[in-house]
């Protein structure tokens, strides 16, 4: 009987057995609006516009064909724009990288002066608009630069790869800073004491432990660097000249010349060679990392103080550092100075300017900024609670979608976006909603992922003896997982601001006359050679962003959070 | 302090399969009857991987079923959240509201109840008396022990007054002194408000302390459900012999039969077995032989001593006898003489406590 039984139930058809799974997954009102609703989002505003581009370069007059794709291979031009983006990309993933790593190192492991001053420096980067480093560059290093020209004489040209690749270091390493420190304060000390104690000395250990138990993380570090180059759009259009990347060549083309198919060939290439990397970082290396990341190592570590090793890596982090801040310092000084290079007296004139005739665009930023925070947080953590803790048919492709537009090229968005919604049946572009739902999906998938690795750490069972005691989800969402990963949500909700605040890329494909975005507007006045105005601008846009993070944290500390703090 | 509202639950051909990406189809719980009664404490016991566990889930409403029905007082609660259906539930890790505090941990599900705060507050100070918890109301739970916690957790529980309260091992993290404590008291508490109870526990000694009933569990399938006597004098086969206690399972011949009872030939000694299975004479049994069901000295057949060891209450031998080794516990051993290892040993089985197992379906 047992095995009739056993035949009645595996005969039940895939069909059968999801349609079972849906009706017990939706019979949750809550839980099936919110799968239904960030199904839809995602599939409007991430789905729908890579199908568009990738319809719209294999379609001719309704017809399929690959021309542009093999116009791309026989373009000089074009290949030697791909080949631009990947050298540029693996130049600055290696420098980046190092630099990284040398941070990182630096930090956790030596016994140095002024560390709390190399952290915070090596965050500021992450928070500011990406162009004021090459803005900043051009102002040492270009033809009117402090340093080049003033103090040396030189007409230098700073425009091109060498340039681009310097500030692209310089923006990016903060991330391969993060993620390594996290990992080498995840190395059990005793790992490298037990290395020690079988008579390796600290060169060795460092040479057969350390750097061996770091190269799985190494790796990651630079496939996300990589990645952030080849997407990079503010700083490559700022300071790149003559040197042309992808990311900026789909704009041109899109944009510029209107030239539809081959942006969107080129943008699809991009895009590929983007998710392979992502994949890479995710699937393959991503698997191989050695070091649990569940909790820090148990016991202190005894820092290196060994002065062969201190010295040199403290005179060149700071020798780095002091660079950063001298960039940083440039901004608010050239915004005060009539003009650069030329005339260096004081002036309010650029300040003015930018208060009145620049003060739609500083309106018109913050608010949409602002809208696009809440969003942005509460639809992280609501994507990743539904991935993480619950079952419903088409997870797995969600989940995949949302992390995947981590490694989406703004400007393959922004160009997916003006080819999904610039025509019926739903025309979006010039619109306010189009651009804070731009804002909310370039932040989003940031949010959903810590979201998900924060989840992960919480037993499932405290949500479920929730919902025992009679709580509905949304009841369960609100006072248990929202409290619990609290620190995600306040961290994601700076984040989505500062997101916001700067994004370029997406953006330029979809600013009207009607919505005007100060990113863009200091890129136009970089542009004109209108450096005073450029600075002003970037000048505020820092004080409102670091005016809203003082706001947070102070609302933060009032409630009496730690947004260190783990449960 | 509590109302009777005791619920009964009825599981009907209950089933559970999962598609895994490395085995294939599993079989979790396959087609799973079982009436639990109002006021019944009752044990879900097996192995890991037996499929407890995932039927303790189901009832909760965290898993969905494949097939068939739970039925709560008469009621279909398949399409129900598990917010509706009117359980309580103690988890392994205590799954405490970190964030929240004891008294907060305890009131969450009164709150949503939209109980008044003096009610309220009275089911909560109430419910931390019964655990002796009286002044730990403002704690957090990172500040108490794995006890204390737990204690707070069957509170939380309790005082919503849950038709039927469910355990998922919730002392397999409690060392082994404060399990034996907290497992008389989850059972006098369960006692004095005669909640309906299902336990899931993989420790056979908690299932036969506890149970008004056990349900033993392999495989996903029902063996047996009885209570701890039943379960241990009579086991339905092999697996749930072994499982239960120690079992030396022997074969025998029926020699002759009777209304109910049969007489049975081990090794030439014959023994009369009560049964309720129609045998026939001819029939080869397995018969199922706990450790101190056997007696040394007696001079029904001979084998010879393995390895002995003395434990105390008892002196345990393991006997060569017929190319398989059978175990002996000999109980009050100060009072007999013990038998060498290597020697020979001489001993016959008490029949009263000889069970005959049923045919192999």
């Amino acid at each position: 009987m047992q095995e009739s039984q056993n035949a009645l139930y595996s005969e039940d058809s895939n069909f059968k057995r999801y349609f079972k799974q849906l009706k017990f997954s939706l019979r949750d009102p809550v839980l099936m609006v919110s799968v239904i609703s960030v199904t839809i989002i995602v599939a409007l505003f991430i789905v729908i516009p890579l199908f568009s581009i990738l319809r719209e370069s294999v379609e001719e007059s309704g017809k399929f064909t690959l021309q542009s794709y093999f116009a791309i291979f026989r373009s000089s031009y074009d290949l030697e724009i791909i080949w631009n983006t990947i050298k540029l990309g693996i130049v600055v993933a290696s420098l980046g990288t190092a630099v990284a790593f040398l941070f990182a190192y630096a930090t956790t492991y030596l016994k140095i002066p002024n560390k709390k001053f190399f952290k915070v420096l090596s965050i500021l980067p992450m928070i500011s608009p990406p162009f004021v480093i090459s803005l900043a560059a051009i102002l040492l290093f270009g033809r009117s630069g402090l340093i080049t020209y003033k103090l040396f004489g030189v007409r230098n040209d700073i425009y091109g790869f060498w340039g681009l690749a310097l500030t692209q270091v310089l923006s990016f390493f903060p991330i391969g800073y993060l993620m390594l420190t996290n990992l080498l304060q995840n190395i059990d000390p005793s790992v490298e004491e037990a290395a020690q104690a079988l008579g390796s000395n600290q060169s060795r250990v460092f040479r057969t432990v350390t750097i061996p138990l770091m190269l799985p993380g190494l790796a990651n570090a630079a496939l996300l660097i990589f990645i952030q180059s080849l997407a990079d759009f503010g700083n490559a259009i700022v300071i790149g000249g003559n040197f042309t990347t992808m990311a900026v060549q789909i704009y041109q083309q899109g944009i510029g010349s209107y030239d539809m198919q081959g942006a969107t060939a080129l943008a699809v290439v991009l895009l590929m060679i983007s998710v392979l990397a992502f994949y890479l970082q995710n699937s393959v290396i991503g698997k191989k990392s050695y070091i649990t990341v569940t909790g820090k190592a148990s016991k202190q570590r005894v820092l290196n103080a060994n002065k062969k090793v201190t010295i040199p890596v403290y005179v060149v982090c700071m020798a780095i550092s002091v660079t950063v801040v001298s960039m940083y310092l440039l901004v608010p000084y050239g915004a005060f100075v009539r003009l650069w290079g030329v005339d260096f007296s004081f002036t309010t004139r650029w300040i003015t300017y930018v208060f009145t005739i620049g003060m739609r665009y500083i309106k018109d930023t913050t608010v949409l900024a602002a809208m696009a925070t809440p969003i942005s947080a509460i639809m992280g953590i609501v994507a990743a609670y539904l991935i993480v803790r619950k079952e419903f048919p088409g997870k797995k492709a969600l989940e995949w979608s949302i992390l995947m537009a981590i490694a989406l090229p703004g400007t393959v968005l922004g160009l997916g976006y003006v080819l999904t919604y610039n025509t019926p049946p739903l025309i979006l572009t010039g619109t306010g909603f189009i651009l804070v739902v731009a804002l909310v999906i370039r932040s989003m998938p940031i949010g959903t992922r810590s979201a998900i690795a924060a989840l992960k750490q919480i037993d499932p069972s405290i949500e479920e003896a929730a919902s025992i005691c009679g709580a509905g989800s949304h009841k369960v969402f609100l006072s248990v997982t929202i409290p619990l990963i609290r620190p995600v949500f306040f961290s994601g909700l700076v984040y989505s601001f500062i997101r916001g605040m700067t994004l370029v890329s997406t953006i330029i494909f979809l600013v009207s006359a009607r919505w005007q975005m100060l990113t863009v507007a200091i890129m136009n006045q970089v542009d004109q050679g209108l450096y005073g105005a450029a600075n002003a601008y970037c000048l505020v846009l820092i004080a409102i962003v670091g005016g809203v993070m003082l706001l947070m944290s102070l609302f933060v500390r009032t409630l009496g959070i730690n947004l260190n703090e783990g449960y | 302090m509590v109302e009777n509202s005791a619920k009964k639950v009825e599981l009907v051909n209950l089933s559970k399969t999962f598609i895994t990406s490395t085995r294939g189809k599993v079989h979790a719980v396959q087609n799973v009857n079982l009436t639990i009664n109002p006021g019944e404490f009752v044990t879900l016991l097996g192995p890991s991987g037996c499929g407890k566990t995932t039927l303790l889930r189901m009832i909760a409403g965290f898993e969905m079923p494949s097939d068939g029905h739970i039925m709560i007082d008469d009621d279909d609660v398949i399409s129900k959240t598990p917010d509706k259906r009117d359980l309580g539930m103690v988890f392994q890790n205590y799954a405490l509201f970190p964030h929240l505090n004891v008294f907060n941990n305890i009131a969450y599900g009164l709150k949503i109840q939209k109980l008044t705060k003096e009610e309220m507050e009275k089911r909560v100070l109430d419910g931390l008396k019964i655990v002796q918890m009286d002044d730990f109301a403002e704690r957090v739970p990172a500040q108490m022990s794995g006890g204390q916690q737990q204690r707070v957790a069957l509170v939380r529980a309790l005082v919503l007054h849950p038709g039927v309260l469910l355990f998922d091992e919730p002392l397999s993290n409690l060392d082994a002194k404060l399990r034996l404590h907290m497992r008389d008291e989850i059972r006098r508490i369960q006692k004095e408000i005669g909640i309906t109870s299902i336990y899931v526990t993989h420790d056979q000694s908690e299932a036969m302390a506890m149970s008004d009933k056990i349900v033993i569990l392999k495989d996903g399938i029902v063996q047996q459900v009885g209570n701890p006597q039943e379960i241990y004098q009579h086991p339905a086969n092999e697996f749930v012999a072994n499982f239960i206690g120690k079992a030396n399972i022997l074969e025998g011949k029926i020699v002759a039969k009777e209304k109910e009872k049969v007489t049975i030939d081990i090794d030439k000694a014959e023994y009369v077995v009560k049964t309720k299975t129609r045998w026939n004479v001819g029939d080869s049994v397995k018969i199922v032989v706990r450790p101190e069901a056997i007696e040394i000295g007696k001079e029904d057949m001979t084998g010879t001593v393995v390895k002995t060891i003395y434990m105390g209450v008892s002196q345990d031998y393991w006997i060569n006898f017929q190319g398989k080794e059978l175990e002996v516990s000999d109980y009050n051993p100060s009072a007999k003489q013990i038998f060498a290892e290597g020697g020979p040993i001489s001993f016959g089985f008490k029949e009263k406590s000889l069970h005959i197992l049923e045919p192999e379906a």
